[in-house]
C-alpha cells in the first residue's frame, strides 16, 4: 500500500530531513490543504510538481499524484501537465536553487505568460542535499563551502522579482508559521493565474535561520490592499533578504487578474481531416 | 523527360517562393517534382538559388546541371552558368545572350515592391515553356492569397512581354497530380496523423518550418503549439503534457537537442513517452546553419547520461518522414521511451511530391491501467511495458520519479530494486528489436552483387545512382536499435559494398562494422551540400 494505514495522506517513505528541518513545517501545511482537497473529494484533481534537493523529497511523502522532476525545471513540466489538462490543480514546489538559479528563465516566463499554476518555494539561502553552498537568496558574505571567504554576490529579492516579471499572486510564508502557510498555499491554489510563494524555511543543519526570523517576520497589515502594484512593491523592498532587517513582512502582497494563458493558447484536440488539410493546402 | 530549373538572385529576391511556385504547377501538370534550396544564414542580400526538377518518375534528389537557369541578378549568371546544358535557356534581365524580359520596369510601373520581380520571371518561364496564360492564371489566385491581382497584372505583363518563342512544351501528363510537401511538413502531418496533441519548440533552423506549420494550421489539425523560452523548457513542458496523458512531440537542430540531453535521460528513467525530431545542420557549435550534414547519429544515439532503451528513426524523404514520425509516436507511446526522428536539412527543407499514406500510418496506442487493485505507476510487468494511467484518475495515484524507484514511483536505493528497475526498462529493449530488426525497417530493392548503402537524406540521389547502375540499394530506416538481422538478410550474396554519407567520419560505417558487416569502400561529402545526382554517381562509379 502506498498510503499509511493511519495517515492515508502519507505514504510509507521514511521521512529524512534532518531533525528540526524547515521543510517539516512545510510539510504539515501541505497536509493541512491538502486534507481539505481529501474532505471535498478533490484530491485526485492534484498534481505535485518538484525539483531536486531536500525540497523535492515532499512529494515522496504524501500519497499524491506527483512528477518527481529534475533540478531547476519543476516549471516547464507543471506547465506541460496545465496544457493538457486544464482541469487539473497543479501545485509546483522548487527550492531556491532550483527556482532561482538553475531554472530562473522558467520562473520570469511562468510569471510573463500568467500561468494557471501555483509555485512554493522552500527558500532556505542555502544548497542542504549538497551540503551548504550558497544559492542566489544567500546574504553577501555568507560563508558556504564553495564560498569559504564569504559570498561574492548580493542576493537576489524574489519577490521585487515576481512582481517585474507580472506575476498575478505574490506572497511570502514562513516554514515556522503553518497554518498562516497553509492559507497562502490554498489561496494559490484558488487563484486564477500563476501563484508565487516564497517560503522562509530555515535549514538546521547548514543555515539555522529560526531566530532570526523568528524575531522579524510579522503579517502585513490588513490595511494592505494587495491589487496595489507600488504599495506591493514597497512592502517587497521591506526586506532585501540580507541580515539586516527590522521586519520581515508575511502575507500575500499582490494579487490581480489577468487571462490565463491556457485560454488563448491551448487547442482542444481534435480528429483532424487530414484529406481535406491536404487537398486545401498541398494540392 | 525531365526538365531541371535554376532560379538564382539574391536573399530577399522571393527565389525560394517562386520555385515553390513553378513546382507546384508542374505538380498539378501531373509531373514528379523535387526542389532543392540553398540559401546562406541571412536575411537580406547573399546568394539564394533553388533547383526545380520535374521528372515523369518519382525525384528526391537534384541534378548540378540544368536546362534552363532563371536569373534574378548577374551574379546568378555568373554563379551557375557553368550548370547549363548545351542548348539550355538562360532568362533574365539585360542579358547579352538569352531571353530578356525588363521584370523591374514592370515591376516599377505597377508601382509593386521589387520583390514581385519573383512573379514576372514565373510569368515569362510559362511563357517560354508554352504554358497557357489561363492556367497560370488559376496557380497564382490559388497559391498568392496576398496582393493577387497586383501579382496577376505584373504576371499578364511580363508573359505578354516575353518573347523568342517557345523554348520547350511540357505536356500535361496522364498520371494523377501527387500534392507537394516540404520535408517538415510532412513531419508534422505524420505526427498528426498517429494523434500528436502538442508540439513544443525553440526556433532553430532547419527545425523551425515545423514550429511554423504547426503554429500556423493547429485549430485545424487539433495540435496545441507552444514557443516557449528555451529547448530545455520545450522538451520538460512536452514531458509534463505526456505524464498527463497528451502525446507531445519537440523539434530542433543539433544545438537545441544538446540543451534538451538531460531531460531525455528523465524521459529515459521516468519512462515518459516523447519524440524528438533532430533536424541535423553541419556542426560542430554553430557550424554552418543553413546547410546540410549527416554529423548528428552518434549524438542522438547515445546522448543523455545512464543507460535506457531508445529508438533513432532517419527518413530519408517526404514519404518516409511522414511514415517515420507517425510510426515514432506510436513507438513512443507503445513502450514508453524516447523517440528520435534524425532528419536533416536536405530532408527538411526540400520540397517533394508525394501522395502520403494516410491509411498505412499507426494510430498511436499505449497499455492502459485497467483498474482493479492499487495503481503502480512502475510495476514490474513481465514485458516491461507498464499499464497507463493519468492524474485526475479517482482510483489511482500517479507518481513518476527522475529518481530511481519502486513499482508506486517512490525514490528508492535499494540495490534489488535498482537492478529490476533496470532490467525491467531494458525488457522493452528486446521487444524494439523483435520489432524492428525486421524486412520492413530495411529498404532494399535490386539484385546486384554491389550495394550501395546509405541512410537518411542520401536515399534521394543514391536510389537513382543504384538503379542506374544495376546495383542493389539498401537503406535502413531504423539506426537504434540497429537492425543488425534486417540488412544482413538485405546484403545477403552481395560482393561489396559501398556506403554514401554526407558526414567526415563515416557514422554508418562504423556501425555497420560493428555488427559484423563489411565495408569496401566509403563515400563521404562534408561540405554542407548534399550529394548531386552527378556528383554521387561520379564517386561510386568504377568503384
Amino acid at each position: 500500500m502506498l498510503a499509511r494505514a493511519k495517515d492515508p495522506l502519507s505514504t510509507y517513505a521514511e521521512i529524512t530531513w534532518c531533525p528540526g528541518c524547515g521543510n517539516f513545517g512545510l510539510l504539515t501545511a501541505l497536509k493541512k490543504v491538502l486534507k481539505g482537497w481529501q474532505e471535498e473529494g478533490a484530491l485526485s484533481r492534484l498534481v505535485l510538481v518538484s525539483g531536486i534537493g531536500c525540497h523535492a523529497k515532499i512529494v515522496d511523502y504524501v500519497a499524491v499524484n506527483s512528477f518527481y522532476a529534475i533540478h531547476g525545471r519543476v516549471l516547464p513540466v507543471a506547465w506541460g501537465i496545465k496544457m493538457a489538462r486544464p482541469e487539473l490543480t497543479v501545485l509546483g514546489h522548487a527550492g531556491d536553487g532550483d527556482a532561482y538559479g538553475e531554472g530562473l528563465a522558467h520562473l520570469i516566463f511562468a510569471a510573463k505568460r500568467n500561468l494557471n499554476l501555483t509555485l512554493v518555494v522552500h527558500n532556505n539561502s542555502v544548497y542542504g542535499l549538497t551540503t551548504g553552498q550558497f544559492t542566489p537568496t544567500s546574504p553577501k558574505g555568507f560563508k558556504g563551502r564553495s564560498t569559504p571567504k564569504g559570498s561574492p554576490e548580493t542576493p537576489i529579492n524574489p519577490l521585487e522579482l515576481m512582481l517585474a516579471s507580472g506575476a498575478t499572486f505574490v506572497a511570502r510564508g514562513y516554514a515556522g508559521r503553518p497554518a498562516h502557510l497553509a492559507t497562502l498555499i490554498e489561496a494559490g491554489l484558488r487563484h486564477p493565474g500563476f501563484a508565487f510563494i516564497d517560503v522562509l524555511q530555515p535549514c538546521y543543519t547548514f543555515f539555522n535561520t529560526y531566530d532570526f526570523f523568528n524575531a522579524r517576520v510579522k503579517e502585513l497589515p490588513p490595511g494592505h490592499d494587495p491589487t496595489d502594484f507600488e504599495a506591493a512593491l514597497r512592502w517587497a523592498l521591506k526586506w532585501d533578504y540580507s541580515q539586516e532587517a527590522q521586519e520581515i513582512p508575511l502575507g500575500i502582497f499582490y494579487q490581480v487578474s489577468k487571462p490565463l494563458y491556457e485560454d488563448l493558447v491551448r487547442v482542444s484536440p481534435k480528429e483532424p481531416d487530414l484529406e481535406e488539410h491536404i487537398k486545401r493546402l498541398h494540392s | 523527360m525531365e526538365l531541371n530549373v535554376l532560379f538564382g538572385g539574391r536573399a530577399g529576391d522571393g527565389i525560394r517562393q517562386l520555385g515553390q511556385l513553378w513546382a507546384r504547377l508542374l505538380a498539378r501538370r501531373g509531373y514528379r517534382v523535387f526542389l532543392y534550396d540553398d540559401y546562406p544564414s541571412l536575411i537580406r542580400g547573399g546568394h539564394n538559388f533553388t533547383v526545380v526538377r520535374a521528372s515523369e518518375l518519382p525525384v528526391s534528389s537534384h541534378r548540378e546541371r540544368v536546362e534552363i537557369l532563371v536569373a534574378l541578378n548577374s551574379e546568378a549568371l555568373e554563379r551557375h552558368r557553368w550548370r547549363l546544358e548545351k542548348e539550355g535557356l538562360i532568362l533574365g534581365e539585360d542579358l547579352e545572350a538569352g531571353v530578356s524580359v525588363p521584370w523591374k520596369e514592370i515591376v516599377k510601373e505597377e508601382r509593386a515592391p521589387a520583390i514581385m520581380r519573383n512573379t514576372a520571371a514565373l510569368a515569362s518561364l510559362a511563357r517560354l515553356l508554352d504554358i497557357p496564360w489561363e492556367e497560370l492564371e488559376g496557380h497564382l489566385r490559388r497559391d498568392l492569397p496576398k496582393e493577387t491581382e497586383l501579382n496577376l497584372k505584373i504576371a499578364h505583363r511580363s508573359y505578354q512581354k516575353t518573347s523568342g518563342g517557345v523554348f520547350r512544351s511540357l505536356p500535361v501528363l496522364s498520371q494523377e497530380p501527387w500534392p507537394t510537401f516540404f520535408g517538415n511538413e510532412a513531419l508534422a502531418l505524420g505526427a498528426v496523423a498517429a494523434g500528436l496533441k502538442l508540439y513544443v519548440a525553440y526556433p532553430m533552423t532547419p527545425a523551425s518550418s515545423i514550429l511554423h506549420y504547426l503554429a500556423l494550421h493547429g485549430e485545424t489539425l487539433g495540435v496545441t503549439t507552444i514557443h516557449p523560452e528555451n529547448e530545455i523548457a520545450a522538451i520538460l513542458c512536452a514531458l509534463g503534457a505526456s505524464y498527463a496523458g497528451w502525446p507531445s512531440m519537440v523539434g530542433t537542430s543539433g544545438g537545441g537537442f544538446a540543451l534538451m540531453v538531460e531531460a531525455l535521460s528523465l524521459a529515459g528513467q521516468a519512462e515518459l513517452p516523447i519524440v524528438i525530431i533532430e533536424c541535423q545542420r553541419p556542426g560542430p557549435s554553430t557550424g554552418v546553419p543553413t546547410y546540410t550534414m549527416q554529423g548528428d547519429l552518434d549524438f542522438v544515439a547515445s546522448a543523455g547520461h545512464g543507460e535506457f532503451p531508445r529508438v533513432v528513426l532517419a527518413p530519408g524523404e517526404a514519404e518516409e518522414a511522414f511514415r517515420l514520425s507517425a510510426w515514432a509516436l506510436y513507438l513512443a507511446w507503445k513502450f514508453q521511451i524516447p523517440v528520435l526522428v534524425l532528419s536533416d536539412k536536405q530532408v527538411s527543407e526540400s520540397l517533394f511530391t508525394t501522395k502520403l499514406p494516410l491509411d498505412e500510418v499507426p494510430r498511436l496506442e499505449f497499455k492502459a491501467w485497467a483498474g482493479g487493485g492499487e495503481y503502480q505507476r512502475y510495476a514490474l510487468a513481465p514485458d516491461g511495458i507498464s499499464p497507463l494511467a493519468f492524474p485526475g484518475d479517482p482510483q489511482a495515484v500517479v507518481k513518476v520519479n527522475s529518481y530511481e524507484h519502486d513499482p508506486y514511483g517512490i525514490t528508492t536505493e535499494e540495490p534489488e530494486l535498482i537492478a529490476q528497475m533496470q532490467e525491467k526498462r531494458f525488457r522493452k529493449l528486446s521487444l524494439l528489436k523483435d520489432l524492428l530488426d525486421a524486412p520492413a525497417w530495411v529498404k532494399a530493392e535490386g539484385e546486384g552483387e554491389t550495394a550501395l548503402v546509405v541512410w537518411g537524406s542520401t536515399r534521394g540521389p543514391a536510389w537513382e545512382v543504384a538503379r542506374a547502375l544495376g546495383w542493389r540499394y539498401v537503406q535502413p530506416l531504423v539506426l537504434e536499435p540497429f537492425p543488425e538481422r534486417a540488412l544482413k538478410a538485405a546484403l545477403e550474396g552481395v560482393k561489396k559494398v559501398i556506403v554514401a554519407e554526407t558526414n567526415f567520419t563515416g557514422a554508418l560505417v562504423r556501425r555497420l562494422k560493428a555488427h559484423g558487416i563489411q565495408v569496401d569502400h566509403q563515400v563521404l561529402k562534408y561540405d554542407g551540400r548534399p550529394f548531386s545526382l552527378e556528383e554521387l554517381e561520379g564517386k561510386v562509379r568504377g568503384l
